[in-house]
């Protein structure tokens, strides 16, 4: 039975992609779920985390438990974040302190968004039309911690119109990486130049992920690129109902 | 250095009481012994390892042949040896098959000097192999039974395996040889010819050992 | 940042360096797909690094007892261990032996800790000449570099590349087919076998309950080092020990497969000392120098201890994005690719190349095909706090802690956060706003992405009103 649940739309969805957020929103009023937005959210607290802060990324952890914790459902639009908040809380926390225990029990109630619906919404078709010839790019924090695979393949199989063609290589890293990207751009460009190659030899028109920070790296070097090939979140795709020009 | 010098610590005293501090162990603490070996010899019936070994070595650019008795062995080698000298090494079953009275076949060889100048200048070794591995189409060798250069430095290798010796693989080898270098100071699996894949992932076999090898299953 | 100029110029010029990337692009794909195939064939590969891992972790725990065991092994069959805390020690003992015993000529197979302790430079200089066998490693001594890959030392070279380096470095003529360069290298190589005083090799294993080593390799060198000279030395690093022969069976199932997608390699040699009454080959003496050189100190560290499992099969650098693109030789030690960058920093301190840590997207690729299951990502973040720690104790990123503590602070101020939103939406719009800062550093490879006008909880907010 569809209830309510809340949503954490990370930082980037909320100030980058907020068209994202919308559109996750959308596909989960639409099976009949009733969204709780909590305006206290900010950051799962990763930036720091990955940069080797752990003291301040402990802080912002304790904000988002804060926040969520009588939750019983978190819905995120990203792999990256739910397999921080589902794992390396517990590298942030120290063993057997209070807030160890509390993302131990929050973690289980943390969903990323593909997962989420077809495991706990047991859908797999939402409804959507989307008439084009998409890619599906693994990330990596979705794929080798959270195991998520099949989730998003199955969802876009339903989508009416829509042509899945897999790239030759889907599971390699598009160079994002957090602040990776920043430290070693011509390393992390070059990673993203070898993703696009393979996108673009699929002929599709939309690369399609569950990260939408892989998706700003992938646009920002396919549009450097003078590409055509437009990236999109999965619920992007999945909120679509009309034909895509 | 290993040896003490003076009144000074030795570098194994040194090392490993780094060890133990590192571990906080006591110097002679007994250990937990680990769980048991892994040992799970695969099911493959008798018939059908003789057919995956060859398929196995094939494979790799060996070339496997099946003799029903010694003799047959013996004329086998006759028609898969290269031209010129060939030196065959001391294990018996190589007498038997009469291997060792062919023409152009040094055998016998007991001094090192020489076995290697023979080794080095044969266009062909003949040995024995004491167990063949069906799953990854191995030969063992082990160095009590067998010389070691003789199926190493001539460019062409040929072995004679009992097809009675023939196990699955290496679960079936560690299960009947524990512990193998307590019998030699050298046990060796051979896995098809020498190879290197260095210059551009392009195989090249041959390169410091033989280019080929020939295995002669016998089943007498 | 935290790496000098030239490391970072070498870098940029390795990623633009299409013939380089093309080469090495093209070899850890072929690795990486048989790899990938041979694994996929084996239904226990899961069941087996879990198993090989437990082996691993019970080992280290247990150091000290199974390096005695092995020791008196050794000794039963009679080889001699000798101990060195260091490079200097290890390298003295070799120079030692062969002087007394007048050998000016050593032959070398693949070994990683003899690079690690530059041996072949250290015997030179004392006028003994030290020669690589394996072909690759020939090519890149010849070449005057160190290996480029654990397993495939030579692969960013081309056959033209490589002709080049035989006929200067050997006065020949050499053509470009690798079978000849090959078969070259053979004929140069078997004299020198067959000349050599001593052979050197290292180990993949050192088992205990049997005083042997175990040696995998392809060609035939490493048999012919270990066999032709009268004298064999393995120097290894004493992290290598398991406990049992029997072991082997784990163990050898999947260090081929990983490194080079073979089921196992074509020569796996198991020595146990020197030649035995009887035996008409084989050396008469054979020694092992079990070297620490900083091994102990990782041994220590119980969180990251699990990086002494490693077995050098080199998976984790053909899965590694990072690697395929900046290459072996820009890493600052002998150890490339993800493993390079954890062991590093823990035998080196993590002060002195503070950037390798951070050097990773954590995409967990390598974590992934790790036959012994070393958490990689794990420990590179554990790395990348103690950097942290480190610089922060001294004083030297003072302007990234700030930032990080305004970063924390800002994040548990919600309201504090949408205002901070909203001006940087307004500030990305500045004319100048893509040229200053990580925006243009990000906007060198990639178009800068622009905030939204407005973010996702202003138009919530508007969305819910008007409903």
């Amino acid at each position: 039975m569809p209830g309510r649940v809340s949503i954490f739309v990370t930082c980037i969805v909320d100030q980058v992609f907020p068209r994202v957020g919308l559109a996750m929103a959308e596909v989960l009023e639409r099976i009949g779920y009733t969204i709780d937005f909590r305006e206290q959210q900010t950051c799962c607290g990763q930036p720091a985390f990955n940069s080797g802060y752990r003291a301040e990324a402990a802080q912002v952890a304790e904000h988002f438990i804060r926040t969520f914790r009588d939750a019983d459902f978190v819905v995120v639009p990203s792999g990256s974040c739910a397999s921080m908040i589902g794992h390396h809380y517990f590298d942030v926390f120290p063993p057997e302190s209070a807030m160890h225990e509390e993302a131990q029990y929050l973690g289980p109630r943390v969903w990323e968004l593909s997962r989420f619906l077809t495991e706990v919404a047991k859908v797999e078709d939402v409804g959507a039309k989307f008439e084009q010839t998409v890619t599906y790019h693994d990330s990596c924090h979705a794929l080798r911690e959270l195991h998520i695979k099949e989730a998003p393949r199955r969802l876009l199989r339903k989508v009416r119109g829509l042509t899945l063609k897999e790239m030759s290589v889907a599971e390699e890293c598009c160079g994002f990486g957090g602040t990776f990207s920043i430290k070693f751009p011509e390393v992390s460009g070059g990673m993203a130049r070898t993703k696009i190659d393979s996108i673009h030899g699929t002929g599709a028109s939309t690369v399609v992920s569950i990260d939408s920070s892989c998706l700003m790296q992938l646009q920002g070097a396919l549009s450097r690129a003078g590409s055509k090939v437009r990236t999109m979140h999965l619920a992007e795709v999945l909120a679509s109902r009309e034909p895509q020009s | 250095m290993a040896e003490a010098e003076g009144g000074e610590v030795t570098a194994r005293e040194e090392i490993l009481g780094r060890v133990r501090a590192a571990l906080g162990r006591n110097p002679g603490q007994p250990v937990k012994p680990p769980a048991a070996p892994r040992l799970r010899i695969p099911e493959i019936p008798a018939d059908e390892r003789f057919g995956l070994f060859q398929t196995r070595l094939e494979a790799l650019g060996g070339k496997v042949y099946r003799a029903p008795a010694l003799a047959d062995a013996g004329r086998l080698v006759t028609q898969i040896r290269p031209p010129g000298p060939a030196v065959a090494s001391n294990a018996p079953i190589l007498r038997e098959a009469g291997i060792t009275s062919l023409p152009d076949i040094l055998t016998g060889l007991t001094e090192e000097s020489r076995l290697r100048d023979v080794c080095a200048s044969a266009a062909c070794g003949i040995t024995g192999a004491d167990y063949g591995m069906a799953q990854t189409g191995s030969l063992v060798t082990i160095a009590a039974n067998e010389s070691r250069l003789v199926s190493l430095l001539p460019p062409v290798h040929i072995a004679l395996l009992r097809l009675s010796r023939l196990l699955t693989g290496l679960d079936e080898f560690y299960t009947l040889v524990p512990k193998p270098a307590g019998g030699a100071c050298s046990t060796v699996f051979i896995t098809g010819p020498s190879r290197s894949a260095d210059i551009e992932m392009i195989l090249v076999r041959g390169v410091h050992g033989p280019k080929a090898i020939h295995v002669i299953v016998v089943e007498e | 940042m935290m790496m000098t100029r030239e490391r970072l110029v070498q870098i940029q010029n390795a990623v633009a360096d299409t013939k380089l990337q093309n080469a090495v692009y093209s070899a850890t794909a072929r690795l990486k797909e048989k790899r990938q195939e041979v694994v996929e064939e084996l239904p226990e590969y899961q069941e087996l690094r879990t198993h090989a891992a437990a082996l691993k972790k019970h080992a280290l725990e247990n150091l000290d007892h199974y390096l005695e065991q092995f020791e008196a092994n050794v000794i039963a069959h009679g080889g001699k261990v000798v101990w060195a805390r260091d490079g200097d020690e290890a390298a003295g003992f070799i120079l030692d032996i062969a002087r007394q015993r007048g050998v000016k000529m050593v032959v070398k197979s693949k070994s990683m800790v003899t690079e690690e302790i530059h041996l072949n430079q250290r015997l030179e200089e004392h006028g003994i000449e030290a020669v690589e066998t394996d072909l690759g490693e020939y090519i890149q001594q010849l070449a005057k570099e160190p290996p480029f890959h654990i397993i495939a030392p030579a692969c960013h070279k081309t056959r033209q590349d490589i002709a080049e380096i035989f006929r200067k470095g050997l006065n020949t003529e050499c053509g470009d087919e690798p079978e000849q360069q090959a078969g070259l290298a053979r004929r140069v190589l078997r004299e020198k076998f067959l000349e050599a005083g001593i052979g050197i090799s290292g180990a993949n294993f050192l088992v205990a309950d049997s005083g042997a080593l175990l040696i995998v390799e392809n060609e035939g060198n490493a048999r012919l080092c270990t066999t032709a000279p009268k004298i064999h030395i393995a120097v290894t690093g004493i992290e290598k020990i398991i406990p049992r022969a029997q072991d082997l069976a784990v163990f050898l199932k999947l260090l081929a497969r990983s490194a080079t997608g073979q089921l196992l390699t074509v020569y796996t040699s198991l020595l146990g000392g020197p030649r035995r009454p009887g035996d008409v080959d084989g050396p008469e003496e054979f020694y092992v120098v079990l070297m620490d050189n900083g091994r102990s100190r990782l041994l220590a560290d119980k969180e990251k201890r699990e990086s002494l499992n490693c077995i050098r099969c080199g998976a984790c650098l053909n899965a590694c994005p990072v690697y395929r693109k900046i290459g072996g030789h820009n890493y600052p030690w002998t150890y490339s690719g993800p493993i390079g960058a954890i062991i590093t920093p823990q035998y080196k301190g993590v002060l002195q190349d503070p950037w390798l840590p951070f050097a990773s997207s954590l995409c967990g690729a390598c974590a992934e095909v790790c036959p012994v299951k070393i958490d990689i990502p794990k420990i590179l973040l554990d790395l990348r706090r103690d950097v942290v720690a480190e610089r922060t104790q001294a004083s030297s990123n003072r302007l990234e802690k700030w930032a990080f503590q305004g970063y924390s602070w800002l994040m548990r101020h919600p309201r504090l956060y949408a205002l901070a939103g909203r001006l940087g939406a307004i500030g990305a719009k500045l004319p100048f706003a893509t040229r200053i800062g990580p925006a243009a550093k990000w906007g060198q490879v990639r178009e800068v992405p622009m905030p939204a006008s407005e973010s996702f909880r202003a138009q919530w907010r508007k969305r819910k009103a008007a409903k």
